[in-house]
Protein backbone atom coordinates (compact mmCIF):
# COMPACT_ATOMS: atom_id res chain seq x y z
CA UNK A 1 0.00 0.00 0.00
CA UNK A 2 1.32 3.45 -0.88
CA UNK A 3 -0.76 6.55 -0.04
CA UNK A 4 2.15 8.90 -0.55
CA UNK A 5 1.78 11.78 -2.93
CA UNK A 6 4.57 13.66 -4.73
CA UNK A 7 3.46 17.19 -3.90
CA UNK A 8 0.95 19.29 -1.95
CA UNK A 9 -0.50 20.48 -5.27
CA UNK A 10 -1.16 16.89 -6.37
CA UNK A 11 -2.65 16.04 -2.96
CA UNK A 12 -5.26 18.84 -2.98
CA UNK A 13 -6.12 18.69 -6.72
CA UNK A 14 -9.24 16.62 -5.92
CA UNK A 15 -10.93 19.32 -3.76
CA UNK A 16 -13.83 20.83 -5.75
CA UNK A 17 -15.87 24.02 -5.32
CA UNK A 18 -18.52 23.70 -2.64
CA UNK A 19 -16.65 21.09 -0.60
CA UNK A 20 -16.70 20.90 3.20
CA UNK A 21 -13.10 20.95 4.41
CA UNK A 22 -11.80 20.36 7.92
CA UNK A 23 -8.47 22.03 8.58
CA UNK A 24 -6.40 20.94 11.60
CA UNK A 25 -4.59 23.23 13.99
CA UNK A 26 -5.20 25.50 16.94
CA UNK A 27 -4.08 29.06 16.40
CA UNK A 28 -0.65 28.79 14.78
CA UNK A 29 0.06 25.28 16.11
CA UNK A 30 -0.59 22.28 13.87
CA UNK A 31 -2.03 24.02 10.84
CA UNK A 32 -1.10 22.41 7.48
CA UNK A 33 0.15 25.64 5.92
CA UNK A 34 1.62 24.10 2.74
CA UNK A 35 -1.60 22.17 2.00
CA UNK A 36 -3.69 25.31 2.56
CA UNK A 37 -1.43 27.34 0.29
CA UNK A 38 -1.59 24.63 -2.37
CA UNK A 39 -5.38 24.84 -2.19
CA UNK A 40 -5.17 28.63 -2.61
CA UNK A 41 -2.94 28.09 -5.68
CA UNK A 42 -5.42 25.61 -7.14
CA UNK A 43 -8.39 27.79 -6.27
CA UNK A 44 -11.77 26.60 -5.01
CA UNK A 45 -14.92 28.55 -4.22
CA UNK A 46 -17.85 28.32 -1.86
CA UNK A 47 -16.05 26.10 0.65
CA UNK A 48 -17.38 25.31 4.11
CA UNK A 49 -14.36 25.25 6.43
CA UNK A 50 -14.20 23.68 9.88
CA UNK A 51 -11.33 24.92 12.05
CA UNK A 52 -11.01 26.06 15.66
CA UNK A 53 -10.26 29.62 14.57
CA UNK A 54 -10.76 31.96 11.61
CA UNK A 55 -7.18 32.54 10.62
CA UNK A 56 -4.60 35.11 11.64
CA UNK A 57 -2.77 37.66 9.50
CA UNK A 58 -2.32 37.11 5.77
CA UNK A 59 -1.34 33.44 5.48
CA UNK A 60 -3.03 30.04 5.83
CA UNK A 61 -6.76 30.06 6.55
CA UNK A 62 -6.83 33.88 6.76
CA UNK A 63 -5.46 34.02 3.20
CA UNK A 64 -8.11 31.52 2.02
CA UNK A 65 -10.79 33.76 3.51
CA UNK A 66 -9.21 36.87 2.02
CA UNK A 67 -9.27 35.16 -1.41
CA UNK A 68 -13.05 34.68 -0.92
CA UNK A 69 -12.79 30.90 -1.08
CA UNK A 70 -14.84 30.34 2.09
CA UNK A 71 -18.60 30.91 2.27
CA UNK A 72 -19.16 29.33 5.69
CA UNK A 73 -16.94 28.80 8.71
CA UNK A 74 -17.64 26.46 11.61
CA UNK A 75 -15.38 27.35 14.53
CA UNK A 76 -15.18 28.15 18.26
CA UNK A 77 -13.04 31.28 18.34
CA UNK A 78 -12.95 33.52 15.24
CA UNK A 79 -10.64 36.03 16.89
CA UNK A 80 -6.87 36.36 16.70
CA UNK A 81 -4.16 39.01 16.78
CA UNK A 82 -5.02 39.99 13.21
CA UNK A 83 -8.47 38.65 12.27
CA UNK A 84 -9.16 41.26 9.55
CA UNK A 85 -9.89 38.83 6.70
CA UNK A 86 -12.69 37.12 8.60
CA UNK A 87 -13.98 40.10 10.57
CA UNK A 88 -14.48 42.32 7.52
CA UNK A 89 -16.38 39.65 5.60
CA UNK A 90 -18.44 38.63 8.62
CA UNK A 91 -19.52 42.19 9.41
CA UNK A 92 -20.36 42.70 5.70
CA UNK A 93 -22.49 39.54 5.74
CA UNK A 94 -20.25 37.86 3.15
CA UNK A 95 -19.33 34.81 5.24
CA UNK A 96 -21.59 32.67 7.40
CA UNK A 97 -20.44 31.71 10.91
CA UNK A 98 -21.54 28.70 12.94
CA UNK A 99 -20.10 29.28 16.40
CA UNK A 100 -19.55 26.07 18.39
CA UNK A 101 -18.08 25.70 21.90
CA UNK A 102 -14.59 24.25 21.56
CA UNK A 103 -15.22 20.96 23.37
CA UNK A 104 -18.48 20.48 21.50
CA UNK A 105 -16.67 21.14 18.21
CA UNK A 106 -14.07 18.48 19.09
CA UNK A 107 -16.69 15.95 20.15
CA UNK A 108 -18.91 16.59 17.10
CA UNK A 109 -15.90 15.87 14.88
CA UNK A 110 -15.00 12.78 16.93
CA UNK A 111 -18.62 11.60 16.71
CA UNK A 112 -18.59 12.16 12.95
CA UNK A 113 -15.55 9.94 12.66
CA UNK A 114 -16.92 7.34 15.05
CA UNK A 115 -20.35 6.92 13.45
CA UNK A 116 -22.29 8.48 16.34
CA UNK A 117 -24.97 10.77 14.83
CA UNK A 118 -25.75 12.71 18.02
CA UNK A 119 -24.80 12.95 21.67
CA UNK A 120 -25.74 14.93 24.78
CA UNK A 121 -23.43 17.40 26.50
CA UNK A 122 -23.86 19.76 29.47
CA UNK A 123 -21.98 22.43 27.51
CA UNK A 124 -24.07 25.43 26.40
CA UNK A 125 -27.21 24.36 28.30
CA UNK A 126 -29.27 27.46 29.08
CA UNK A 127 -27.24 29.68 26.73
CA UNK A 128 -27.85 31.30 23.34
CA UNK A 129 -25.76 28.58 21.65
CA UNK A 130 -28.26 25.90 22.72
CA UNK A 131 -31.24 27.64 21.11
CA UNK A 132 -33.32 25.29 18.97
CA UNK A 133 -31.47 22.16 20.10
CA UNK A 134 -33.22 19.28 21.87
CA UNK A 135 -32.59 19.05 25.62
CA UNK A 136 -32.61 15.81 27.60
CA UNK A 137 -32.49 15.14 31.33
CA UNK A 138 -30.21 12.42 32.61
CA UNK A 139 -29.83 11.64 36.32
CA UNK A 140 -31.45 14.96 37.21
CA UNK A 141 -29.24 17.17 35.06
CA UNK A 142 -30.02 18.83 31.72
CA UNK A 143 -27.98 18.23 28.59
CA UNK A 144 -28.04 19.60 25.05
CA UNK A 145 -28.21 17.33 22.02
CA UNK A 146 -25.46 17.95 19.48
CA UNK A 147 -25.00 16.34 16.08
CA UNK A 148 -21.99 14.81 14.44
CA UNK A 149 -19.83 16.81 12.10
CA UNK A 150 -18.36 15.24 8.97
CA UNK A 151 -16.49 16.62 6.00
CA UNK A 152 -15.63 15.79 2.42
CA UNK A 153 -11.94 16.51 3.03
CA UNK A 154 -9.56 17.05 5.93
CA UNK A 155 -6.23 18.83 5.65
CA UNK A 156 -3.97 17.88 8.56
CA UNK A 157 -0.36 18.18 9.65
CA UNK A 158 1.70 15.46 11.29
CA UNK A 159 5.32 14.93 12.21
CA UNK A 160 6.22 11.41 11.05
CA UNK A 161 4.20 9.53 8.49
CA UNK A 162 4.53 6.34 6.50
CA UNK A 163 3.05 5.23 3.14
CA UNK A 164 0.32 3.32 5.03
CA UNK A 165 -0.91 6.68 6.41
CA UNK A 166 0.21 6.06 9.99
CA UNK A 167 1.13 9.31 11.73
CA UNK A 168 2.62 10.95 14.79
CA UNK A 169 2.35 14.59 15.84
CA UNK A 170 4.72 17.17 17.23
CA UNK A 171 4.17 18.74 20.69
CA UNK A 172 0.81 20.52 21.02
CA UNK A 173 0.36 20.55 17.22
CA UNK A 174 -1.78 17.41 17.67
CA UNK A 175 -4.96 19.25 18.83
CA UNK A 176 -7.80 18.71 16.28
CA UNK A 177 -5.71 16.85 13.69
CA UNK A 178 -6.33 13.21 14.78
CA UNK A 179 -10.09 13.86 15.12
CA UNK A 180 -10.37 15.44 11.68
CA UNK A 181 -8.50 12.49 10.11
CA UNK A 182 -11.38 10.30 11.29
CA UNK A 183 -14.25 12.56 10.26
CA UNK A 184 -13.49 13.26 6.61
CA UNK A 185 -14.30 11.10 3.61
CA UNK A 186 -10.84 11.90 2.20
CA UNK A 187 -8.02 12.93 4.55
CA UNK A 188 -4.91 14.58 3.16
CA UNK A 189 -1.93 14.76 5.51
CA UNK A 190 1.34 16.62 5.28
CA UNK A 191 4.16 15.25 7.41
CA UNK A 192 7.60 16.61 8.13
CA UNK A 193 9.20 13.25 7.45
CA UNK A 194 7.86 10.36 5.43
CA UNK A 195 9.48 7.09 6.55
CA UNK A 196 9.10 3.60 5.06
CA UNK A 197 6.41 1.31 6.48
CA UNK A 198 7.88 -0.06 9.69
CA UNK A 199 9.72 3.21 10.30
CA UNK A 200 7.29 4.27 13.03
CA UNK A 201 7.13 2.14 16.17
CA UNK A 202 3.50 0.85 16.14
CA UNK A 203 3.26 1.74 19.83
CA UNK A 204 3.93 5.38 18.97
CA UNK A 205 1.35 5.71 16.16
CA UNK A 206 -1.29 8.31 17.09
CA UNK A 207 -3.37 8.25 13.89
CA UNK A 208 -3.62 4.76 12.36
CA UNK A 209 -3.36 4.80 8.57
CA UNK A 210 -6.97 3.66 8.04
CA UNK A 211 -8.03 7.27 8.69
CA UNK A 212 -5.67 8.77 6.10
CA UNK A 213 -6.08 8.70 2.30
CA UNK A 214 -3.13 10.62 1.03
CA UNK A 215 0.15 11.69 2.60
CA UNK A 216 2.79 14.10 1.39
CA UNK A 217 6.21 14.92 2.83
CA UNK A 218 6.83 18.63 3.47
CA UNK A 219 10.27 18.85 5.05
CA UNK A 220 10.86 22.01 7.14
CA UNK A 221 7.17 23.02 7.14
CA UNK A 222 6.18 26.63 7.66
CA UNK A 223 4.54 27.63 10.93
CA UNK A 224 1.69 30.14 10.96
CA UNK A 225 2.82 32.05 14.05
CA UNK A 226 6.37 32.35 12.69
CA UNK A 227 5.07 33.55 9.29
CA UNK A 228 2.87 36.14 10.97
CA UNK A 229 5.75 37.43 13.09
CA UNK A 230 7.70 37.90 9.85
CA UNK A 231 4.73 39.77 8.33
CA UNK A 232 4.37 37.17 5.56
CA UNK A 233 1.61 37.47 2.97
CA UNK A 234 0.39 34.59 0.76
CA UNK A 235 0.32 34.40 -2.18
CA UNK B 1 -17.23 56.73 52.56
CA UNK B 2 -14.24 54.52 51.80
CA UNK B 3 -12.47 55.21 48.50
CA UNK B 4 -12.48 51.75 46.89
CA UNK B 5 -9.99 52.75 44.19
CA UNK B 6 -7.41 53.39 46.93
CA UNK B 7 -7.75 50.09 48.74
CA UNK B 8 -9.00 47.56 46.21
CA UNK B 9 -6.78 44.59 45.36
CA UNK B 10 -4.77 44.55 42.14
CA UNK B 11 -5.28 41.71 39.68
CA UNK B 12 -2.04 40.17 40.98
CA UNK B 13 -3.39 40.24 44.53
CA UNK B 14 -6.71 38.70 43.47
CA UNK B 15 -4.74 35.98 41.64
CA UNK B 16 -2.60 35.44 44.77
CA UNK B 17 -5.71 34.95 46.91
CA UNK B 18 -7.20 32.48 44.43
CA UNK B 19 -3.92 30.54 44.38
CA UNK B 20 -4.10 29.97 48.16
CA UNK B 21 -7.12 27.69 47.65
CA UNK B 22 -5.46 25.39 45.10
CA UNK B 23 -4.67 22.16 46.89
CA UNK B 24 -1.52 20.09 46.48
CA UNK B 25 -1.96 17.70 43.54
CA UNK B 26 -4.90 19.59 42.02
CA UNK B 27 -5.55 19.50 38.27
CA UNK B 28 -6.28 23.09 37.29
CA UNK B 29 -7.42 24.99 34.20
CA UNK B 30 -6.87 28.74 34.12
CA UNK B 31 -8.87 30.84 31.66
CA UNK B 32 -6.96 32.98 29.19
CA UNK B 33 -5.87 36.47 30.27
CA UNK B 34 -6.13 37.54 33.91
CA UNK B 35 -6.79 34.04 35.37
CA UNK B 36 -3.45 32.84 33.93
CA UNK B 37 -1.76 35.00 36.63
CA UNK B 38 -2.89 32.53 39.31
CA UNK B 39 -0.10 30.12 38.28
CA UNK B 40 2.52 32.70 39.31
CA UNK B 41 1.40 32.54 42.94
CA UNK B 42 1.28 28.79 43.49
CA UNK B 43 1.80 28.14 47.20
CA UNK B 44 5.26 26.82 47.96
CA UNK B 45 5.33 23.13 48.77
CA UNK B 46 2.20 22.45 46.73
CA UNK B 47 2.24 21.04 43.22
CA UNK B 48 -0.64 21.88 40.89
CA UNK B 49 -0.87 20.33 37.43
CA UNK B 50 -2.09 22.82 34.84
CA UNK B 51 -4.28 21.74 31.92
CA UNK B 52 -4.72 23.66 28.70
CA UNK B 53 -7.61 22.93 26.33
CA UNK B 54 -5.39 22.55 23.29
CA UNK B 55 -3.93 19.35 24.66
CA UNK B 56 -1.22 19.69 27.30
CA UNK B 57 -1.08 18.63 30.95
CA UNK B 58 1.65 19.88 33.30
CA UNK B 59 2.96 22.85 31.39
CA UNK B 60 5.10 25.55 32.97
CA UNK B 61 5.99 29.18 32.57
CA UNK B 62 6.63 31.00 29.30
CA UNK B 63 10.07 30.42 27.76
CA UNK B 64 12.59 33.23 27.45
CA UNK B 65 12.04 35.50 24.46
CA UNK B 66 13.61 33.94 21.38
CA UNK B 67 13.30 30.44 22.89
CA UNK B 68 9.66 29.94 21.86
CA UNK B 69 8.57 26.87 19.93
CA UNK B 70 5.24 27.96 18.43
CA UNK B 71 3.98 24.39 18.22
CA UNK B 72 4.01 24.46 22.04
CA UNK B 73 1.38 26.98 23.13
CA UNK B 74 -1.48 27.32 25.60
CA UNK B 75 -5.14 28.13 24.97
CA UNK B 76 -4.27 31.84 24.91
CA UNK B 77 -1.86 31.05 22.01
CA UNK B 78 1.10 31.99 24.20
CA UNK B 79 4.34 29.99 24.15
CA UNK B 80 4.77 27.65 27.14
CA UNK B 81 7.32 25.18 28.46
CA UNK B 82 6.84 21.62 29.72
CA UNK B 83 7.46 20.30 33.21
CA UNK B 84 8.68 16.76 33.86
CA UNK B 85 5.70 14.45 33.60
CA UNK B 86 3.89 16.50 30.97
CA UNK B 87 1.54 14.83 28.48
CA UNK B 88 0.04 15.67 25.08
CA UNK B 89 -3.42 14.58 23.89
CA UNK B 90 -5.92 15.51 21.20
CA UNK B 91 -8.85 17.87 21.63
CA UNK B 92 -11.52 15.23 22.30
CA UNK B 93 -9.46 13.75 25.15
CA UNK B 94 -8.76 17.25 26.42
CA UNK B 95 -12.45 18.07 26.72
CA UNK B 96 -13.18 14.62 28.14
CA UNK B 97 -10.92 15.75 30.99
CA UNK B 98 -13.02 18.91 31.25
CA UNK B 99 -16.60 17.62 30.90
CA UNK B 100 -15.85 14.28 32.52
CA UNK B 101 -15.24 15.92 35.89
CA UNK B 102 -11.53 15.13 35.99
CA UNK B 103 -10.35 18.68 36.70
CA UNK B 104 -10.37 19.86 40.30
CA UNK B 105 -10.55 23.59 39.64
CA UNK B 106 -11.28 25.93 36.76
CA UNK B 107 -10.63 29.63 37.31
CA UNK B 108 -12.22 32.04 34.84
CA UNK B 109 -12.81 35.73 34.30
CA UNK B 110 -16.31 37.26 34.28
CA UNK B 111 -18.44 40.09 32.96
CA UNK B 112 -21.18 39.16 35.42
CA UNK B 113 -21.81 36.49 38.06
CA UNK B 114 -25.33 35.99 39.37
CA UNK B 115 -26.26 34.93 42.90
CA UNK B 116 -27.50 31.57 41.56
CA UNK B 117 -24.06 30.88 40.04
CA UNK B 118 -24.89 31.84 36.45
CA UNK B 119 -21.84 33.18 34.62
CA UNK B 120 -21.62 35.63 31.71
CA UNK B 121 -18.09 35.93 30.35
CA UNK B 122 -18.07 35.26 26.60
CA UNK B 123 -20.10 37.85 24.74
CA UNK B 124 -21.03 41.48 25.09
CA UNK B 125 -23.58 40.89 22.34
CA UNK B 126 -21.64 43.13 19.94
CA UNK B 127 -19.15 42.49 17.10
CA UNK B 128 -17.79 39.05 16.23
CA UNK B 129 -18.89 36.41 18.76
CA UNK B 130 -16.22 33.99 20.04
CA UNK B 131 -16.73 31.37 22.75
CA UNK B 132 -13.66 29.11 22.77
CA UNK B 133 -13.72 26.58 25.61
CA UNK B 134 -15.48 28.71 28.25
CA UNK B 135 -18.87 26.98 27.97
CA UNK B 136 -17.21 23.57 28.35
CA UNK B 137 -14.98 24.56 31.26
CA UNK B 138 -17.86 25.73 33.46
CA UNK B 139 -19.46 22.29 33.31
CA UNK B 140 -16.65 20.01 34.26
CA UNK B 141 -14.39 21.10 37.05
CA UNK B 142 -15.32 20.17 40.61
CA UNK B 143 -14.87 23.83 41.59
CA UNK B 144 -15.53 26.70 39.17
CA UNK B 145 -14.10 29.92 40.54
CA UNK B 146 -14.07 33.42 39.13
CA UNK B 147 -11.45 36.16 39.54
CA UNK B 148 -12.72 39.65 38.83
CA UNK B 149 -12.87 43.27 39.81
CA UNK B 150 -15.84 43.75 42.13
CA UNK B 151 -17.36 46.39 39.84
CA UNK B 152 -17.09 47.38 36.17
CA UNK B 153 -14.96 50.30 34.97
CA UNK B 154 -18.13 52.41 35.21
CA UNK B 155 -18.68 51.28 38.80
CA UNK B 156 -21.61 48.95 38.13
CA UNK B 157 -21.79 45.71 40.13
CA UNK B 158 -20.38 42.59 38.43
CA UNK B 159 -22.00 40.42 41.09
CA UNK B 160 -25.67 40.67 40.22
CA UNK B 161 -29.07 39.31 41.16
CA UNK B 162 -29.53 38.09 37.56
CA UNK B 163 -27.15 38.25 34.59
CA UNK B 164 -28.25 40.61 31.84
CA UNK B 165 -25.46 39.61 29.44
CA UNK B 166 -25.40 36.38 27.36
CA UNK B 167 -24.79 33.39 29.65
CA UNK B 168 -21.75 31.12 29.50
CA UNK B 169 -23.30 28.63 31.90
CA UNK B 170 -26.18 28.17 34.31
CA UNK B 171 -25.60 27.74 38.05
CA UNK B 172 -21.94 26.86 37.59
CA UNK B 173 -19.83 29.24 39.69
CA UNK B 174 -18.98 28.15 43.24
CA UNK B 175 -16.64 30.94 44.46
CA UNK B 176 -15.77 34.49 43.39
CA UNK B 177 -12.51 36.25 44.26
CA UNK B 178 -13.00 39.98 43.74
CA UNK B 179 -10.96 43.10 44.32
CA UNK B 180 -12.87 43.62 47.59
CA UNK B 181 -14.05 40.24 48.87
CA UNK B 182 -14.24 36.45 48.65
CA UNK B 183 -17.78 35.25 48.12
CA UNK B 184 -19.21 31.73 47.85
CA UNK B 185 -22.35 30.85 45.97
CA UNK B 186 -24.55 28.51 47.95
CA UNK B 187 -28.20 27.60 47.38
CA UNK B 188 -28.84 30.57 45.12
CA UNK B 189 -27.18 33.18 47.37
CA UNK B 190 -23.97 35.13 47.68
CA UNK B 191 -22.36 34.13 50.98
CA UNK B 192 -19.66 36.56 52.13
CA UNK B 193 -16.55 34.74 53.42
CA UNK B 194 -13.88 37.45 53.44
CA UNK B 195 -13.79 41.20 52.87
CA UNK B 196 -11.16 43.91 52.99
CA UNK B 197 -11.11 45.06 56.63
CA UNK B 198 -11.31 48.73 55.60
CA UNK B 199 -14.78 48.26 54.06
CA UNK B 200 -17.98 47.90 56.02
CA UNK B 201 -20.55 45.26 55.12
CA UNK B 202 -22.95 48.05 54.14
CA UNK B 203 -20.42 49.61 51.78
CA UNK B 204 -19.74 46.24 50.17
CA UNK B 205 -23.46 45.54 49.82
CA UNK B 206 -23.91 48.90 48.09
CA UNK B 207 -21.63 47.80 45.21
CA UNK B 208 -23.03 44.24 45.01
CA UNK B 209 -26.09 43.49 42.89
CA UNK B 210 -27.48 40.61 44.95
CA UNK B 211 -27.91 40.24 48.70
CA UNK B 212 -24.73 39.32 50.59
CA UNK B 213 -25.58 36.71 53.22
CA UNK B 214 -23.41 36.30 56.26
CA UNK B 215 -23.11 32.85 57.80
CA UNK B 216 -20.78 32.78 60.80
CA UNK B 217 -17.68 34.92 60.72
CA UNK B 218 -16.53 37.08 57.84
CA UNK B 219 -12.74 36.89 57.81
CA UNK B 220 -10.47 39.78 56.89
CA UNK B 221 -9.17 39.53 53.31
CA UNK B 222 -5.45 40.02 53.81
CA UNK B 223 -3.01 39.74 50.90
CA UNK B 224 0.64 40.69 50.52
CA UNK B 225 1.86 43.71 48.57
CA UNK B 226 2.77 42.37 45.14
Amino acid sequence: MDKSCASAAEAVACIPDGATVMIGGFGGSGGPIELIHALIDKGAKNLTVINNNAGNGDVGLAAMIREDMVSKLICSFPKSKDPRAFTERYLDGKIELELVPQGTLAERIRAGGAGIPAFYTPTSYGTDLAKGKPVGEFDGRSYVQERWLKADFALVKGELGDPMGNMTYRLAARNFNPLMCMAARHTIAQVTKLVPAGGIDPEQVITPGIFVNSIVEIANPQQEEVLNREGAVYP
Amino acid sequence: MTDFAEIKLSNAQIAWRAAQDIEDGAYVNLGIGFPEMVAQYQVEGREAIYHTENGVLNFGAAPAEGEEDWDLINAGKKAITLKDGAAFFHHADSFAMVRGGHLDVAILGAFQVAQNGDLANWSTGKGVPAVGGAMDLVHGAKRVAVVTDHVTKKGDPKLVAECTMPLTGVGCVTRVYTSLAVIDIEDGHFVLREKLPQISLEELQAVTGGELKVQGTVADLIVPTL
